[in-house]
């Protein structure tokens, strides 16, 4: 992989593969309407970015499954060819890269020196901490240091998926390998989460976008994911959602109100309480996503969404017990335990009275048979 | 845990298990005092007594033609946002599925702009009521603290159920999480306070009728 001050600008490079200016104005007006940009922004954009040169990213896998890079190779708008020939410059990904092993880390460790305080870092995966950092060790070196020595020279870490950004499925319950999200390990640089098991590409793909052309962090969230892709619930866009208002819910995955497309709340969708871009932006080039498909949101983009109970329990159940599934004999048992007790405390009580209302009785026969 | 786990998790566990001994204890308690013995002649048999009972269970319902103009405008407020709770709490969707998961047992739902429309009139009859509560001078004097936290945990759960409906007032789970919250607080309040009159209200007019009915009283 090139070195970063050796390459040419974007513009350059978009020149050099026969794209012309016009067309490069149009690609960066769509993408700045997709990232809900004022009108005159995809001009700047462009002007932007084609008088930068492209910016060093290093993409560092940690305890992750490979998900999210699977995902983000799939994006259209931007292609994956576009975003790591002509917009950035990929010096790190050891999956993608065709180097490997010691000729692999030194390219990562020549990127950061180059261009110290410069390049943006992408994190896939959470981190272990649990026994030294050994459950996720590259090259020798385990995650956490990586992540601690990598993320001094970033401009900025944009955490690419759930695990990153959450803590996701080995942050989950019991956590065996003591994982944390990179906003617990790292503190002092700005951080944007593109959370997501995996995230939509092009919501990648436009986070990267959006500060590469703009050199700024974009407006965040609570949980720092961008409000432009973050800002609404998945049942807020979903176009299933009159059927909710209209009371019409699937009760299986077989009935007559799944053919029919009804709401699927009740077979524990979690779109109303999951902000992502799924229903407006899609999957696979626009395609569809999973509630076009007929299955519930399992509210993957969500901070600890593996322990909030079954995927298949609707979101105003209640949960508690072993696998945070309540059926009608856990509640039998709690009710039960609990009329028990409160038999007990009545009988007790009316015990009580009983014997208060015999020893008033009793004074009040004596204090008349005194006073005839 | 976030709100929304906590809430419909360990509080609404603690929630329903204080609900459910509340409840037993004070009907338990209730229904083994000693019913004072009455040395008078009975004036009715004791199947006719029952009857009376059972009739007063009804006829109660509403105030006697005497008290019509006075107290029955009150009433009337009160039948409309109970009728409002109750449509609200069991005709609502997600209401059924948390029914349907407690108790195994699920039925049709209203369409969602119909719950609305509820549980604005009946907080609107909330409204009425607390009002008229507060301006009536004899009701006012005859409240007390069990009567107002009675009345705003009744409203809690039906503002933030309209917030969250409606999404206003912050994010979806936030406002989610607090509906649940506030419900499992009138589960906890329920049985040591005024709302236990929804156990209390028919027996004890059957009671009281059927006793009174033995001393000759009209039903």
């Amino acid at each position: 992989m090139a070195h970063y001050h050796d390459q040419p600008t974007i513009g350059e490079m978009l020149e050099r593969h026969g794209v012309s200016r016009r067309t490069f104005i149009k690609y960066c007006t769509a993408m700045a309407s997709a990232l809900a940009l004022p009108p005159l922004a995809g001009r700047a954009m462009a002007e932007q970015l084609r008088a930068a040169l492209r910016p060093s990213v290093i993409y560092l896998s940690f305890q992750e499954c490979t998900g999210c890079l699977e995902s983000l190779i799939r994006s259209f708008s931007p292609s994956i060819e576009n975003l790591i020939f002509d917009v950035i410059s990929l010096d790190y990904d050891d999956t993608l890269m065709a180097a490997a092993g010691a000729q692999a880390e030194m390219a990562r460790d020549k990127a950061m020196k180059d261009n110290y305080g410069k390049y943006v870092l992408v994190i896939d995966g959470s981190v272990p901490t649990g026994a030294n950092g050994a459950y996720c060790a590259l090259g020798g070196k385990s995650a956490v240091d990586i992540l601690r020595e990598a993320a001094k020279g970033a401009a900025a870490i944009v955490c690419v998926g759930t695990c990153s950004s959450f803590g996701g499925v080995p942050f989950a319950d019991p956590n065996p390998t003591q994982a944390w999200p990179v906003s617990d390990i790292v503190s002092d640089k700005p951080i944007v989460n593109v959370s997501g098991c995996p995230p939509i590409p092009e919501v990648i793909t436009g986070t990267l976008l959006q500060f590469i052309s703009t050199g700024k962090v974009p407006d965040l969230d609570e949980y720092r994911r961008p409000k432009v892709f973050f800002g609404n619930t998945i049942h807020d866009r979903c176009y299933r959602r009159p059927f909710y208002d209209q009371g019409k819910f699937a009760k299986s995955f077989d009935d007559e109100g799944a053919r029919n497309g009804w709401c699927l709340f009740e077979l524990g969708c979690k779109g109303p309480t999951t902000y992502n871009a799924c229903a407006t932006t899609k999957w696979n080039g626009g395609t569809s996503f999973p509630i076009e498909s007929g299955h519930p949101c399992l509210g993957c983009s969500e901070p600890n969404f593996w322990d909030k109970g079954s995927f298949y329990s609707a979101l105003s159940a209640p949960r508690w017990g072993k696998a945070g599934e309540v059926s009608p004999g856990d509640v039998l048992k709690v009710v039960g335990g609990a009329a028990a007790v409160g038999a007990a405390l009545g009988v007790a009580s009316a015990g009580l009275s009983r014997l208060r209302q015999r020893h008033i009785e009793k004074s009040t026969t004596n204090n008349e048979a005194k006073e005839s | 845990m976030d709100l929304v786990s906590f809430a419909r998790g360990p509080a609404l566990e603690v929630a329903l298990a204080v609900f459910c001994l509340g409840v037993v204890w004070r009907i338990v308690g209730f229904a083994l005092l000693r019913i004072r013995r009455n040395f008078n002649e009975p004036r009715n048999s004791l199947v006719k007594a029952i009857i009376g009972g059972v009739i007063a269970t009804g006829s109660r319902s509403w105030p006697h033609s005497e008290f019509t103009v006075r107290t029955g405008a009150g009433e009337a407020l009160g039948y409309g946002y109970h009728i409002g709770l109750f449509i609200v709490i069991l005709a609502f969707a997600p209401h059924i599925a948390f029914f349907g998961s407690l108790f195994g047992v699920t039925w049709p739902a209203l369409p969602n702009s119909v719950i609305t429309i509820f549980s604005v009139l009946t907080f609107t009859l909330l409204l009425a009521v607390l009002f008229r509560r507060v301006t009536h001078r004899v009701l006012r004097m005859l409240s007390n603290f069990d009567d107002y936290f009675s009345w705003f945990i009744t409203t809690l759960v039906i503002v933030t159920g309209l917030m969250a409906t409606a999404h206003i007032g912050g994010p979806y789970q936030t406002i989610l999480g607090l509906h649940i919250l506030s419900f499992d607080a009138l589960l906890v309040w329920f049985p040591f306070g005024k709302l236990m009159h929804a156990f209390y209200i028919f027996p004890s007019r059957a009671i009281n009728g059927t006793l009174l009915s033995r001393k000759g009283a009209a039903s």
